[in-house]
């Protein structure tokens, strides 16, 4: 028998998360899409997904590993109801802690050379305020206002940074997001244009149904002396 | 590498079911349909093979991959759901059919190629299809396409497939992308096998090789 090789592949991945705060909360988005390699595979899948009643993750990369990660903290979440049920706990996980939690078991899986392949968006409400972060397949945990993983890192972060301004409305938070999303259709070739969002404030999650943004291609017509 | 081996370096490639599997939900339940040939590199060590396996009474896998490495996870997936509904009383769901296998394929993803697509009928959600790819993910779909031959019927299903077919119009649909499937890729051929599952139970047929329909052949 072979020797245990870990460290394996990406098989189903999936692309760019994005997250950006507002004046009441928070909102992520992501595609909709499993790639399989090249091959636009799975079309319908959900990279956004909620943990508990104020706390959302979102997950690029490895989609088995993703649907592991939830798995973990769902579990984690049932455990740590028991035990508010008995007393022992207060309350609700945060998703600080949870974010939290999740970087302990990223970093763990990376040391013994065996990765849960994903860069991973946890985002929440709690205490008044949101909490918003990233953690990786290496362990490293990060906090910010903005976030953006996969290609959104290269091409959806320095449009977000020029147009976040602190307690920014509602409206122009989610232009910023589409915007980005046209982008990244555009530039980044494992992208479908069929989004969901996930917006989190005190009263809680509320993921969309997947909807399409319009893009536009009158550039194409705008070039002379073809050849 | 010579591009013709001979036939001994054939036989000494991992057995595989490179392969044509469709899974498609129909009005009052699914069609399953598979080809028939095993390969081994480019020689067809089974080309009658059954590819559609019962876990359990309403419900079916399609393989794709390793024939070893499917087989026995059919066989440890069949062995529990078996033992859990007789403990349970009551006939599993295609869900649960379907984690079971993603739990194997999940956890041991390392070892195993397995591509395998959870097909049946239950009587909460009527006629459900589950994809289980390489790496363990787990994702409900209305119809599912794997194995080699399934590149050249991605265009074919997205144009062709309807929700909520009659049973003939998911017959035609799924035999149809198999004849196809197998005109076009090397390791799928032989027969179209094609299973119906629904309240009233599995019902079978196959669809002999001189028997499938032509299509453009030039």
């Amino acid at each position: 028998m072979q020797p245990k090789k870990k460290t394996l592949r990406p098989i189903v991945t999936g692309s760019s998360v994005l997250g950006i705060k507002y004046k009441d909360g928070v909102i992520l988005a992501s595609d909709t899409l499993g790639s399989y390699g090249s091959l636009a595979r799975f079309r319908d899948i959900r990279r956004i997904v909620p943990i508990t009643k104020h706390t959302v993750i979102g997950g690029t990369g490895e989609f088995s590993d993703f649907q592991e990660i939830t798995k973990i903290l769902r579990q984690k979440i049932i455990e740590n109801q028991e035990l508010v049920e008995s007393g022992k706990e207060e309350d609700e996980l945060l998703p600080s802690e949870i974010h939290s939690y999740l970087s302990r078991v990223l970093y763990g899986r990376r040391n013994k050379f065996n990765p849960l392949w994903n860069d991973v968006v946890v985002a929440g409400f709690e205490k008044g305020k949101v909490h918003m972060g990233t953690v990786d397949l290496w362990g490293s945990y990060f906090e910010d206002d903005i976030i953006a993983t996969g290609y959104g890192t290269y091409f959806a972060l320095p449009l977000m940074r020029k147009a976040y301004k602190k307690d920014m409305e509602r409206d122009k938070a989610l232009e910023v997001l589409r915007d980005c999303l046209t982008v990244l259709f555009y530039r980044d070739c494992r992208t479908i244009n069929r989004y969901v969002f996930a917006e989190i404030t005190k009263e809680g999650v509320n993921i969309t149904e997947p909807v399409e943004i319009e893009t536009k291609w009158e550039i194409a017509d705008w070039q002379e002396g073809k050849l | 590498m010579e591009l013709i081996e001979s036939p001994l370096q054939d036989l000494k490639k991992e057995v595989s079911t490179g392969t044509t599997i469709i899974a498609v939900q129909y009005q009052d339940g699914v069609i399953i349909g598979a080809d028939s040939r095993t390969s081994s590199g480019s020689y067809a060590v089974n080309r009658v093979t059954d590819k559609l396996t019962p876990v359990h009474d309403y419900i079916y896998c399609l393989r794709s991959g390793s024939a070893a490495d499917t087989q026995i996870i059919a066989s440890y997936v069949s062995y529990y759901l078996n033992m859990f509904s007789i403990e349970e009383g009551c006939l599993p769901t295609v869900k649960k059919a379907a984690h079971m296998f993603r739990e194997f394929c999940y956890q041991n993803k390392q070892y195993l190629l397995a591509s395998i697509i959870v097909a049946g009928w239950d009587e909460e959600n009527g006629g459900c299809v589950y994809n289980v790819p390489l790496g363990g993910s787990i994702i409900k779909q209305p119809f599912a396409i794997g194995g080699s031959g399934s590149s050249y019927l991605y265009g074919y299903c997205d144009i062709h497939f309807k929700e909520n077919m009659t049973e003939e119009e998911a017959i035609s649909f799924v035999s149809k992308g198999i004849t196809e499937a197998i005109a076009r890729d090397g390791s799928s051929g032989g027969i179209c096998r094609i299973a119906t599952i629904n309240k009233d139970g599995v019902k079978r047929r196959t669809i002999y090789g001189n028997e499938l329909q032509k299509f453009w052949e030039k």
